[in-house]
């Protein structure tokens, strides 16, 4: 009965509990840790009330205001090319168009491939090379027997490149050249600038008009090569948070502390009902994960963690605060 | 009569009847843990001596384990105070600290103990709310690695990498962090600091 102050034996719960769940932990570990936790019922206490804090922690997920970084205005996109017709929806599943024969023998051949908004497709290249194209994109590809060059004109697609060092995987998104190391990577365009995140493998990023003068980025697993007309920035990124961007190849949208606008930004690229979010609640912070194509539900989700008002109008949803 | 803790059970077998540690631990986080800061309130009321509490509450969770092991209380609210107000009264004996009369009766016990505690009627949002408020309160370093190993789901490494700080200091700041948020989620810790 006679137990060290509850001072001391919080501090060595959350000492085994720390170090159980973010660092290497052995056979030897868990040995020492059990004899402690059966040594007494006030550390059983003491173990179980810290585990259960931080379970209750992980709604922070959803979080109203930033902790580390200062609100910033998020950068109001018109995604003009997003806005489709409602007609043109309906022939989405028909948009894809052929499949390319790797070794034409006399000039190259382009394929074009589009998406409409809300749609989602994956082409097997016969060179054994996946793309996935998102919501909204068009990419034409040009196989020839020295070269596979691939344009992606807007839009995201996720590549994963078989690799063959005679025959580069090229990827052009604007002004930018993607050149495939043997990799798996994802590429978005919008009017603006071109984004590559590099999952796996090597690839290099390099400005195709030489007025920006920068040099050629390699990048490695975890960048994110940010590129504008005028500039190419590498940024790092964990590549768990990677593949949680890669989400929209399961139809989910995932957020981690997004702001509303920017998950509004998202869910409009997917659909054509739009969100719209007021300027009162545009920094407001939520995480979960989503259906790309309910907006209604995440409405409501947005609106029991957040307490925002949610207004319809036509096909508008508008979220405020 | 199974509620009051310190009644003697003549079980055949108290193993037989016995649930699993897990059971126990589960019934405890959600029925127990969310009375903390009431029964701390509790505790601070009745006992003269503040810096106590925090060795009270340990105590009487020490109780509920030792009972809840042999058979899970059916009304946990009651059980604890119940609980609380034999240890306290055990004290009062062994110190002579306070006359025992000075100790609430069951009767008046009830009323006090019904007062809703702040789990009680909370909602999603104001979950959300204390939960950032508790991150906010904590001390900049632990938070920032509290954040990065909860938000970012960053292991103590790359926690580490990210802070430029040395394994052992983030490990600092996660253990501190993560007690004191405890503290507050379910202690609700009182604002001077409690020492």
């Amino acid at each position: 009965m006679s137990d060290l102050p509850a001072r001391e034996v919080k501090a060595a719960a959350a000492d085994w509990f720390e170090r159980r769940n973010f660092w290497n932990w052995t056979a030897e570990s868990e040995t020492a840790f059990t004899e402690w936790l059966n040594a007494s019922l006030a550390h059983r206490a003491a173990y179980v009330r810290v585990e259960a804090a931080w379970k209750r922690t992980e709604r922070l997920t959803v979080l109203k205001s930033s902790v580390r970084r200062p609100p910033q205005p998020a950068p109001r996109e018109r995604n003009r090319f997003w806005f489709f017709g409602a007609a043109a929806a309906t022939i989405a599943a028909a948009a894809i168009v052929g499949v390319t024969a790797y070794w034409p023998s006399a000039q190259p051949e382009t394929q074009t491939y589009t998406t409409m908004v809300g749609g989602r497709e994956t082409l097997a290249l016969t060179d054994g090379t996946k793309i996935d194209l998102n919501t909204d994109t068009q990419l034409r590809t040009q196989i020839t027997a020295r070269e596979r060059k691939v344009w992606l004109d807007k839009g995201e697609a996720y590549f994963q490149v078989k690799h063959d060092a005679a025959h580069p995987f090229v990827v052009i998104a604007g002004n930018h050249r993607v050149t495939d190391l043997g990799t798996k990577f994802v590429i978005r365009r919008d009017a603006t600038k071109m984004e590559v995140a590099l999952v796996e493998g090597r690839a290099q990023v390099d400005a195709l008009n030489s007025k920006t003068n920068a040099p050629s980025v390699e990048m490695m697993p975890g960048d994110v090569v940010v590129a504008t007309a005028n500039r190419i920035e590498t940024r790092k990124k964990p590549v768990a948070a990677l593949s949680t961007d890669l989400s929209w190849r399961q139809g989910l949208l995932i957020f981690k502390r997004s702001t509303l606008a920017d998950a509004a930004a998202q869910f409009n690229r997917y659909n054509r009902e739009k969100l719209v979010i007021d300027e009162s609640a545009a920094q407001l912070k939520i995480g979960g994960t989503f259906q790309s194509d309910n907006i209604t539900d995440f409405a409501e989700v947005a609106r029991e963690v957040l307490g925002v008002k949610i207004a319809r109008h036509g096909d508008q949803t508008v979220i405020s605060h | 009569m199974t509620e009051t803790p310190d009644s003697k059970r003549d079980t055949a077998d108290p193993r037989s009847a016995a649930m699993t540690a897990s059971d126990v631990d589960v019934w405890f986080a959600r029925e127990v843990l969310p009375l903390e800061a009431a029964l701390m309130q509790f505790l601070q009321h009745h006992w003269r001596n503040r810096n106590d509490v925090e060795d009270l509450v340990q105590d009487v969770y020490v109780r509920i384990y030792e009972a809840a092991q042999k058979e899970i209380p059916e009304h946990p609210r009651k059980f604890l105070f119940t609980t609380a107000r034999n240890l306290l009264i055990d004290r009062a004996r062994r110190a002579q600290i306070i006359p025992i009369e000075a100790l609430p009766d069951p009767e008046t016990l009830d009323i006090a103990v019904d007062t809703p505690g702040p789990e009680r009627n909370a909602i999603a949002r104001d979950e959300l709310r204390r939960l950032q408020e508790a991150l906010d309160r904590l001390p900049a370093r632990n938070r920032e690695a509290v954040v990065l190993a909860r938000i970012e789901g960053l292991t103590g490494r790359e926690i580490s990498q990210r802070m430029g700080l040395a394994e052992a200091t983030v490990s600092h700041h996660l253990s501190n962090g993560i007690a004191a948020l405890a503290d507050m989620l379910y202690g609700d810790a009182p604002k001077d600091g409690g020492k």
